[in-house]
């Protein structure tokens, strides 16, 4: 092989292995990706089912419940416009609490209950979640413009 | 008046940052004695300055002088004094004027060690880290300033968030900071060379210690950072994938590539543009990681994009720091040149594909980080990227840059045969994967991906074993055993020693995610629950009362085949402040697995709560292993030949400094 040939062969691997490896993340990119879907966005059937998403809002006064067995817990997030039930099974995070911004991540099942894998809320208690925040400012609009018409 | 006193000294230090940073590089590229005089006095003086202004904000805060808008919104008068004093570095202020007084200190390091260099690059590398202090200081002053007066003053302060309460707190962003802003001194000795022009074997030698010392605090610093995350967060996880934690990776990342290239470079004189383009990126990287987390972008774009002061001054510094260096790169990188050549299989190669790798792995790591961002700022929808992405991209790429970490000691310098390098390699690599087969059917639980971790941490581990045999052994008429472990020289120990910690982290983490069992449970006094062989009995809850907070103290005793192991006292704590409910859980560490209790919440009109119970096998390995990292990288910087050469170029200086002057004239 002459040296030509040689680096050649070098570069042409190491584009091969780059475009390899840009190949490996980019996949896994597209296929780990979690959007964010509003209450009204799920009940506008904008959501996809069996696939993981977040969902963010506010945790409606007076729907959290205990399940007999004292781990799962249900309850309604709002973003003040529409409303999705949730049903969770651990414990669920020190800043949880009726009233207050909640993004829980998981899957809406054909019953329409969203089944969360997890719930997220953030250590500080003025903090609103910024998805949550941002539902709630999406439905506001959304009601302006309802009311406009 | 103190905090005036502090604010005028920090005004007092841009304005000798602004003198450090012009008039030696200016005096380097005219050759004036005089004015590369003025880099040492300067970086001196700003150091003094930054330091009464630090030494005010601490005063601040111990004083509880609720008159500073800093100290009133992140401390209190009930707080203990250790975290009043680490408030100081808990805010976006706080935080800058000790990444200001850092600087200074890796400055001040700079011009006691660097007698032995040259005038012009030491005047260089300091006049580069003076620029660097006039950014920070002028940005402080300008939009951030820590001692803003909040008049009226309020009765008391806001409190410090009690997440941060922990001693966690008191070490973690010091020595987070220290590696951040130490990579600053590399980037300085790249910055200079690429003014200079010269770029070899001696340049290497130089930056090679600071890199590894600023190397190591990062790794300590990312290490605390993980278990303090792990202890404190009550959900028994070590590393989360957060943009924060990735801000602190990516340099990270980086800076590994940096010091293995700086190996290269000063051993075979290769390597050289991307050595320079290496330290370049893991400085930057440092800057994005320390705005990333201060600025306030993470926790709202849009409310980050609205403060336009703020905003406008860190993208333009991040775009003048990263734009400016990579433009000089481009416009004086064919000067420094590419150094020699080597072949296909050779160390060079092997170190070249890590390199490759890591840079890879630091760019998928900022993909999933600033991406979400950009959607988010450009109101495109929201996303998130979680862990199962950084897992589907790290598997792939970190195990061939384990594997070839255990063989690239092995190769030679410049060429190698594969034949050959395969023929030395075979017993440890027989012995490594028939192990990491067998291993896991012991558990009763076999999966690929335990397999694969203990395949690749025992690689690491026998390659390491027969890499330090074929070393004492050496040839039969070279002293004795003990002679031959006594020549070994401290660089190669650390190698040594931080490959070996990449082995220990990795069995950790492999075993951890394989083995761990969690067990979310309703528990009342008396109840008891089982997991992974061991009995855990509830005792009750007491009420206990902390300096500004209210605990629910529960007393859990846990048991194995009826002996007892240990008694876990989690707590619910309640903040009273900012009344802000608190996990703090409770730890039984060992030596193969750590025992983890947190109390959920109490359940309504029941006595009873939900207790979350762990078994952790083998997680205290994660932060050993990175313990042997930094050891090794503090053995290897300690290396002998570092101080020899310092003395060589001393006697020597008549000499280097008559040949220096035409190559600047020129």
């Amino acid at each position: 092989m002459k040296p030509r040939h040689k680096r050649m062969l070098l570069i042409g691997g190491g584009v091969a292995a780059l475009a390899l490896s840009a190949t490996l993340v980019l996949s896994a990119f597209q296929k780990n990706l979690v959007f964010f879907f509003s209450p009204s966005q799920i009940v506008n059937n904008e959501a996809p089912q069996n696939r993981t998403f977040r969902i963010g809002g506010l945790v409606e006064a007076g729907s959290v419940r205990r399940e007999a067995d004292g781990l799962t817990t249900s309850f309604v997030v709002t973003d003040t416009a529409n409303r999705i039930p949730v049903s969770y099974k651990g414990a669920l995070p020190d800043l949880f609490k009726e009233g207050k911004g909640v993004v829980s991540q998981g899957k809406l099942g054909a019953d329409g209950v969203f089944v969360a894998s997890e719930v997220l809320a953030k250590h500080d208690e003025n903090y609103m979640p910024p998805e949550a925040a941002h539902a709630l400012e999406q439905a506001q609009k959304a009601q302006k413009t309802v009311v406009q018409k | 008046m103190i905090p005036e006193l502090g604010s005028f000294s920090l005004a007092l230090a841009l304005a000798l940052a602004l003198v450090q940073g012009i008039l030696p590089i200016a005096g380097a590229a005219r050759n004036d004695a005089r004015l590369m005089g003025v880099a040492r006095p300067a970086a001196h003086g700003q150091f003094v300055f930054v330091m009464i202004a630090f030494a005010c904000q601490i005063y601040g805060f111990v004083a509880n002088d609720f008159s500073i808008l800093n100290v009133a919104t992140n401390s209190n008068s009930a707080l203990p004094l250790q975290y009043r004093v680490a408030a100081s570095w808990g805010s976006h202020e706080g935080s800058l004027l000790l990444w200001a007084l850092m600087l200074n200190g890796w400055t001040v390091a700079v011009t006691v060690f660097s007698r032995h260099l040259p005038e012009e690059v030491a005047a260089r590398v300091v006049g580069v880290m003076g620029l660097i202090g006039v950014g920070f200081l002028a940005f402080m002053l300008i939009t951030s300033n820590p001692f803003d007066r909040l008049l009226p003053a309020v009765a008391d302060g806001r409190d410090l968030n009690p997440l941060l309460q922990d001693p966690g707190m008191v070490f973690h962003p010091p020595m987070l900071y220290m590696g951040y802003v130490g990579f600053s001194v590399a980037f300085a000795f790249s910055i200079a060379a690429l003014l200079g022009g010269q770029l070899d074997a001696a340049w290497a030698r130089w930056s090679r210690p600071w890199t590894t010392v600023a190397w190591v605090s990062l790794t300590l610093g990312i290490c605390l950072g993980s278990y303090w995350a792990y202890y404190e967060l009550g959900w028994g996880g070590w590393w989360f994938w957060d943009p924060v934690e990735n801000a602190s990776f990516m340099p990270w990342l980086i800076g590994t590539a940096l010091m293995h290239s700086l190996a290269v470079t000063e051993k075979r004189g290769t390597f050289k543009s991307w050595t320079v383009l290496l330290a370049i990126f893991a400085f930057s990287f440092s800057l994005l990681g320390t705005f990333l987390v201060r600025s306030g972008v993470l926790t709202s774009v849009h409310a980050f994009a609205t403060d336009p002061r703020r905003g406008v001054f860190i993208l333009g510094l991040l775009v003048l720091v990263i734009g400016g260096s990579l433009l000089l790169f481009a416009w004086r990188a064919p000067k420094v040149g590419l150094g020699g050549s080597f072949g296909l299989v050779s160390r060079e190669s092997a170190l070249l594909t890590n390199n490759a790798l890591l840079s890879v792995a630091a760019a998928s790591v900022m993909l999933g980080t600033l991406y979400p961002l950009f959607l988010d700022a450009l109101n495109l929808g929201k996303i998130s990227v979680g862990p199962p992405y950084f897992d589907a991209v790290f598997v792939p790429l970190m195990t061939p840059v384990v594997f070839l970490m255990a063989i690239a000691p092995f190769s030679r310098w410049k060429g190698d045969s594969l034949p050959a390098l395969a023929r030395r390699l075979r017993w440890a690599f027989g012995v490594a994967l028939v192990s990491a087969l067998l291993l896991p059917l012991t558990t009763g639980k076999w999966t690929p991906m335990v397999a694969l971790g203990l395949f690749l941490a025992l690689w690491v581990f026998v390659t390491s074993a027969q890499h330090l045999f074929q070393r004492l052994r050496g040839k039969a008429d070279e002293g004795t055993v003990l002679s031959r472990l006594r020549a070994i020289p401290g660089g190669w120990w650390g190698m040594w020693l931080a490959h070996v910690g990449i082995g220990v982290t990795v069995i950790g983490i492999t075993l951890v995610k394989g083995y761990e069992q969690n067990l979310d449970v309703k528990m009342a006094t008396g109840d008891t629950a089982h997991l992974a062989g061991y009995t855990f009995e509830f005792k009750g809850v007491t009420e206990r009362k902390g300096p500004n907070f209210v605990a629910a103290s529960a007393l859990i005793d846990v048991t194995r085949d009826g002996k007892p192991v240990a008694t876990m006292k989690p707590e619910k704590r309640m903040y009273t402040v900012q009344q802000m409910p608190m996990t703090e859980g409770a730890i039984d560490p060992g030596f193969t697995r750590d025992l983890y209790v947190s109390m959920g919440e109490p359940l309504p009109g029941t006595e009873a709560w939900i207790v979350r119970i762990f078994y952790k096998p083998f997680v205290g390995w994660i932060w050993w292993g990175a313990i042997f990292m930094g050891v090794g990288g503090l053995i290897a910087a300690a290396d002998r030949r570092y101080r020899r050469l310092a003395e060589r170029a001393a006697a020597r200086r008549p000499a280097v400094d008559a040949a220096a002057v035409p190559a600047v004239a020129r």
